[in-house]
Order: structure tokens, then sequence, then C-alpha cells
């Protein structure tokens, strides 16, 4: 593995900041919902990614620990979330989250 | 020693009376409703004969605590009674006229919708006038005194189907806000000052300044405001408009509220704050300049009215004035006394005249009167001598009480005196003429005419008609006893009554509340052939004012109207009233509600309160609107405003961390 520490923390940030900019584009732009549902999983893996630069830079265990607790949430809104776009699949035969609109006034 | 520790009873029977007629009257007969109006009062009646009985001059003052009321730091005011010589007298007189009053009405309303609530009323009004008369404190007389106006408004409104009793019940109410506006500020005034609203302790304070010879001091103040109050109350210049429209009540209510009871309320207001005048001489001239014109003024307009009931409340207003005078020439106790005849004979006219309108089925006008002499002598013997009383001929009541007052006012000026005379002989005409038109002469009334004005005439008319089986009236008929006893109680005390002013004998009595027999005994044997000089004048122009009436309206009946033809203008100003509610529709009523629909309704009101709460409205419901286009349903729209808000607020970060 070598020297990992000598990578800089900016690069890891830049990454970070970059998935988090991919998950964020995906989520407005893309009309299917798997692909929303995926970049919101981009976006806090971004975050994680950032969290474990941080921890290894200052030698600190919370944020590896933060990002566990980051990862158990992604798993259960997954869960939740695929369940949920399974009945609304099977109610309107859609993922098109623009064809989705009726919880509005 | 007490001589009754039930004299909170007194005014509690009334209201225990007034409650039970109140809740329950509506379903009960009309026997126990009488029984029930009746009794009460009469055992209040009882009880204060049975104080007067044990009244013992030596021990008064008395005092009773009921309960605890007001207790805020040093300020006290508690339910308590206060019984001397001038409540007694006060006492008897409300509860033995106003009891005799309630006899009457049972046959005067019986067959009126609204009986109950009639009596209801009345044994209201005795509460809250024998809390007046009985407190010991400001505040508990100003509950009393807000409360007979407040059933005074009620019964002058008795029938507020008509709309001129509406209204007259609403400009009653109103006038006397502005005189209760100035007793109000008098009250504050004491407060501020003595610290006190009880009796005693305002007196024993007002004792220690010393008598404000000149300019206007706090007394001075205290006593102009007070009499601003009375104003109001008592009809006094200029707040004595109320009382003329007043007579749209049930006649049995001017009786009792309009003419004996009530309106002497000022008088004994003034008299009760005695201490505070005697200290503050130029508020007793205002007194007494107020009183005396009052007394020639109205006494002037009584002579061109053509309603009996308006006749007789104008001579109300101006017997009030005489009281007035009185009291504004310190002659306290003459005013009281007055107070009290005059509840005698005043009481007996209204009830006479009440006897006459419900003998010819509610016709009020005495052109179309006459001749009732011999339909009803009950009712013409008692109303004569009432109307002997009233004009001041020897020995009746009111000889007595007005000649001591007319020589007390001599005493301190001859003008006041002369006033005074010459409104003598105008009560004497006008009473007289009245006299002459109703009962002299031939029944110009008809059957025919009778129904034709069965609804502008007094709304008894509504009562009698059920009386007579709505067969239309006939003949003028005498009233049933339940009426004419009570007339003639009163025609007795009429008679007798001024017997117990014989020998100063009234004045002593009350000598010690009034605390002012010193000046009496100066000279007195010079001074009693001038003041039976002045006797004889104002005997004179008692018989001289009933032979101008007679003359005018019995042997030559056709002169009057000539007469009002020649004087033109002051004739038609005269039974006009001098156009003061005109005037007073054009200096005051008119700018307020024109000044109220422009200034406080459309301005105010429209543009301000109302503006605010519509445009707040108005302001919430578009921005929401708009704001309502945010909520599409679309989700990425969403997103967006989630990324938007996330950017905004990392905008916002990095500025201040540039910063």
């Amino acid at each position: 593995m070598g020297n990992l520490s000598n990578v800089p923390l900016s690069y890891y940030l830049v990454l970070s900041g970059i998935l988090f900019a991919c998950g964020v584009l995906g989520f407005l732009i893309k009309r299917n919902i798997i692909t929303v549902f995926m970049s919101i999983e981009l976006m806090l893996n971004g975050v994680n990614l950032s969290f474990v630069a941080f921890a290894a830079h200052w030698h600190h265990l919370s944020g590896q620990i933060f990002v566990f607790f980051v990862m158990v949430v992604a798993a259960a809104e997954a869960a939740v979330g695929l369940a949920i776009i399974i009945a609304v699949y099977r109610t309107r035969e859609t993922l098109n989250v623009d064809q989705v609109n009726l919880l509005k006034l | 020693m007490t001589p009754n520790p039930y004299l909170w009873l007194i005014p509690v029977l009334p209201l225990a009376g007034a409650a039970i007629n109140g809740f329950f009257g509506r379903h009960s007969s009309k026997k126990a409703i009488t029984t029930i109006a009746l009794v009460f009062p009469g055992v209040a009646f009882l009880l204060a004969l049975i104080i007067a009985l044990r009244f013992s001059s030596a021990q008064a003052p008395y005092y009773y605590d009921l309960a605890h009321w007001i207790r805020s730091g040093n300020f006290h005011a508690d339910f308590s009674f206060y019984l001397d010589q001038l409540s007694l007298v006060m006492l008897l007189v409300v509860t033995g006229v106003g009891f005799l009053i309630h006899i009457y009405s049972v046959g005067y309303m019986w067959d009126d919708d609204g009986y109950y609530r009639f009596m209801c009323y009345l044994n209201l009004f005795m509460f809250f006038m024998l809390t007046l008369v009985l407190a010991k404190n400001y505040l508990l007389m100003f509950i009393g005194w807000e409360g007979v106006g407040l059933a005074s408004y009620l019964l002058i409104g008795f029938w507020f189907v008509k709309d001129s009793a509406a209204s007259a019940g609403k400009k009653a109410f109103i006038v006397n806000r502005i005189g209760d506006f100035g007793f109000l500020i008098a009250l504050f005034l004491m407060i501020k000052h003595f610290g006190s609203l009880d009796f005693t302790r305002v007196f024993e304070q007002a004792a220690t300044h010393p008598t404000e010879t000149a300019g206007a001091g706090l007394l001075t103040s205290i006593g102009l405001l007070l009499m601003v109050g009375a104003a109001g109350k008592s009809a006094q210049i200029p707040l004595y408009v109320w009382l003329p429209d007043a007579m749209e009540g049930p006649t049995p209510v001017s009786a009792l509220i309009h003419a004996a009871t009530m309106v002497t309320a000022g008088v004994y207001m003034v008299a009760r704050s005695h201490m505070i005048f005697e200290r503050a001489p130029s508020a007793m001239t205002v007194v007494a300049i107020i009183g005396t014109l009052t007394a020639l003024f109205a006494a002037t307009i009584g002579i061109a009215q053509t309603d009996i009931k308006k006749v007789l409340a104008y001579s109300t207003v101006s017997q009030l004035g005489y009281m007035f005078m009185a009291c504004g020439v310190g002659a306290f106790s003459a005013g009281i006394f007055h107070l009290m005849t005059h509840a005698f004979f005043k009481g007996l006219l209204f009830l006479a005249a009440g006897s006459v309108i419900h003998g010819i089925g509610g016709e009020q006008d005495m052109r179309k009167m006459g001749g009732l002499r011999t339909y009803m002598p009950w009712t013409f013997a008692t109303m004569g001598i009432a109307t002997l009383a009233i004009s001041g001929i020897p020995p009746l009541a009111g000889f007595w009480s007005k000649d001591e007052i007319l020589w007390r006012a001599f005493g301190v000026n001859w003008v006041y005196w002369l006033i005074g005379v010459v409104t003598a002989f105008i009560t004497s005409f006008y009473m007289f003429r009245l006299m002459y038109l109703t009962f002299g002469g031939e029944y110009r009334g008809g059957p025919a005419v009778h129904d034709v004005k069965h609804q502008s005439a007094d709304a008894h008319a509504m009562h009698d008609k059920a009386a007579h089986g709505g067969h239309g009236h006939g003949e003028p008929h005498e009233s049933p006893w339940v009426m004419l006893g009570p007339l003639v109680v009163l025609a007795v005390l009429s008679l007798i009554g001024g017997f117990v002013g014989l020998g100063n004998r009234f004045e002593h009595f009350l000598a010690a509340v009034f605390q002012s027999p010193a000046h009496e005994a100066v000279n007195e044997a010079a001074e009693h052939s001038l003041e039976y000089m002045l006797m004889g004048v104002s005997i004179s122009v008692a018989f001289l004012g009933w032979i101008v009436a007679y003359f005018l309206y019995s042997r030559r009946p056709e002169l009057p109207a000539r007469i009002a033809q020649s004087l033109g203008g002051l004739y038609r100003a005269v039974s006009n009233k001098y156009y003061v509610d005109e005037l007073y529709a054009i200096l005051f009523v008119q700018p307020v509600v024109e000044g109220s629909s422009a200034i406080l309704w459309k301005g105010v009101d429209q543009g301000v309160i109302d503006a605010t709460v519509n445009n707040t409205a108005d302001i919430a419901r578009h921005t929401s609107d708009n704001l309502r286009h945010m909520q599409s349903g679309n989700l990425r729209s969403y997103a967006g405003w989630v990324a938007a808000g996330g950017a905004v607020v990392i905008a916002y970060m990095i500025w201040m961390g540039v910063r």
C-alpha cells in the first residue's frame, strides 16, 4: 500500500466534491427513479470519502465511525426506497419521476 | 344600639322581588306576580316604618356594614349602609310613595302584556333607589345612581315597540351619562385628594379645608362636578331635556321615577355633600342660579303644553329647580322638605293624570278632555288637592316647603326670591289651567276621537282596549279602587304633609345632619314680620295664578287662543319649548352623528381598522397564492429547490469566510 498518506488531503476532497456534484447533477436531471436513487447513494458516498479523508488526516477515528453510520443508514434507506419504488411501479407502471407528481395541492 | 339590624334587608327585598318576577314572571299567574311585586316592597316599607319609630336622633348616624367590597391599600369601599335623619326621610319617601305607586300600577298595568316585566323593573328600581339613599360611601351611592338610571331607561322604553318610547329611553340614558361623567370625575378627585369615598372620611377632611372664597379650589371643583351629575339626574339646565321625553313611559313610572324619587336623587346628593358645598361658595352660587333659572324656564314652558303629562313633566323640572335653589342658598333642609312634599303632590298629580288617561282611553291631549269632574269625582278631588298643594295655597304641603325656600332665598339675595315668586305665579297658573282644561267645562273628546287616537296616544291605550273588550271606549269612567286608593293616601299626605315643617320642626330634625342652626336665631322678632310679608306675597301670587287661570280657561275659554295669536313668535317659541331640543340637535347631536359617520365610521372604522384586517388577509392570500405554485408535486423541482437552498447556504458561508 505504501504511502497513501503522501497523497495530499485536497485530492481526496476534490474527488469527494466531484462525486457529490455528480450525485446532485444526476438527482436533478435524471427522470428514472432508480437513477435518482443511485445519485443519492453517490452523494452519500462522496460525503463518506471526505469523512474518511479527514479521519486519516487528523488521525481521528470519529470520522470513520460516521462513515459506518452513514453506510448503515444508506443500506436501510436502500431497502425502504427500493420497496417504495417497486410499489410505485406496480401501481403506476412507470419509473418516470415527472409522472409521479400527485403529492401537491 | 341600632333601630333595626336588618336595615340591609330594605334594599335587598325589592331586589329579591325583581329577581323572582324577572326569572319566573313570564310563566306565573298575574296574581302570583302581583303578590311578589307588592309584598317585597311592602315589607321593605314596614321595615322602614319600624326603623323610623325606633330612630333616635341622639344616636344617629347609624352604620351597618354588610360586606367587604373593594379594599386596595388604604382605599376602602364596602357594602355598608348609613342611616341618619336625611337618609331616614329619603327612606320613608322612597318606600312609602314607591309602595303606593306599586299598588296603583297593579290597576294601571294589569292588562298589559308586559305586566310581569313592568313589576320586575319597578322592584329593581326600588332596590337601586334604596341603595342610593342608604349608601355610606359615594361609590355605593354611584351604584344606586347608575342603577336607577338603568331602571329609568328600561321603564321609559317599556313600550319599546313604539319608536318614540325607545328613543326617549335612549335620550334619558345618554343625557344622564353626561351628568354621570361629572359625578365620576368628582369621585376621582375625592379619591385623589381625600383618599376615600366614605362619607364620614370625606366630610371630615373637607371640614378641615378653609372656605374657598376666592377662585376655584379643590372643593369648588368637586362641588361643581357633583352639580353636573345632579343636573343630569335631576333634570336641571342644561341637561333637563330628557325628562319631558321620559313621559313616553307608562304613567306610574312618571310618577315614581320621574317625579317622586329618582329625579330628586340629585338634590339628595347635593344635600348629602353639603359639607363640600358649604366650603365652596361659588359652587353654591352656581347651584342656586341653575336652580332658579330652571324653575322659571321650565315653568314658562309648562304654560303652553297641551299634553297633560308634559305639563306635569315641566312642572317637575321647575319644582326640582326650587329644590336646587334651596340647596344653593344653603337651606338644605328646606330643599329636602320640598323634596318630600313634592314627592307627595307630584306623585299624586301623575297618578291622577294616569287615572284620567286611563278613564278616557289613552288620550293625553288636554284639548280633548274637559268636564271630567262629573265622570271621575275621586280623581278630580285628589288632583284638586294636589294642585292646591303645588300652587302653594295654605295650609297644604307645598305651601310650607315652597315658602320656606323662598324665605331662605330672600335672605341670600332678593333676586332669587323674586324669580321664585314669579315662578310660583306661573306654577299656580299652569296647574289651574290643567285643572280647568281637564275637569272643567264640557267633555270635548268622544268615542270616535278616542278610537282614532288609540295608536298614537300613550300606548296605555293598548291595555285599555283589552280592558274594555275592544268595544271602543264610550263614556269616560272612574278608575278602579286599586288605583284610587293610592290617590287618596297621597292626597291626605299632600294635605297634611306640610305640617311636619311647622315651627321649623323638620329643619330641627335635619339640623344634626346639616349642622347649620347658627345663622337661624338672628333677630327673630324683626325677621318674623318680614317673613309674614313675604308669605303674604307668595300666597297672593298663588291665588292670582288661580284667578287668571279661572278667567282664561273657565270664564272666557276663547281668550287663550287669541292671546296666543297676538303673541305670535313668543308663543310659538314657548310651545316649542324654546327650540332647545332643536338647538341641542344642531349643536351637539348632529356634530356627533356626522362626525361619527364621517370620521369614526368611514374614517377610522372602515379606513383604518377594517382596512388593516382586510389588507392583512389580502396580502396573506396573494402571497400564498403565488407561493402555492412551488408545490408542483414534481420531485425534480423539489430537488432543485433543495439544491438551490444548499447553494445559497454555501455561498453565504463562503462570503462570510471571505470577510
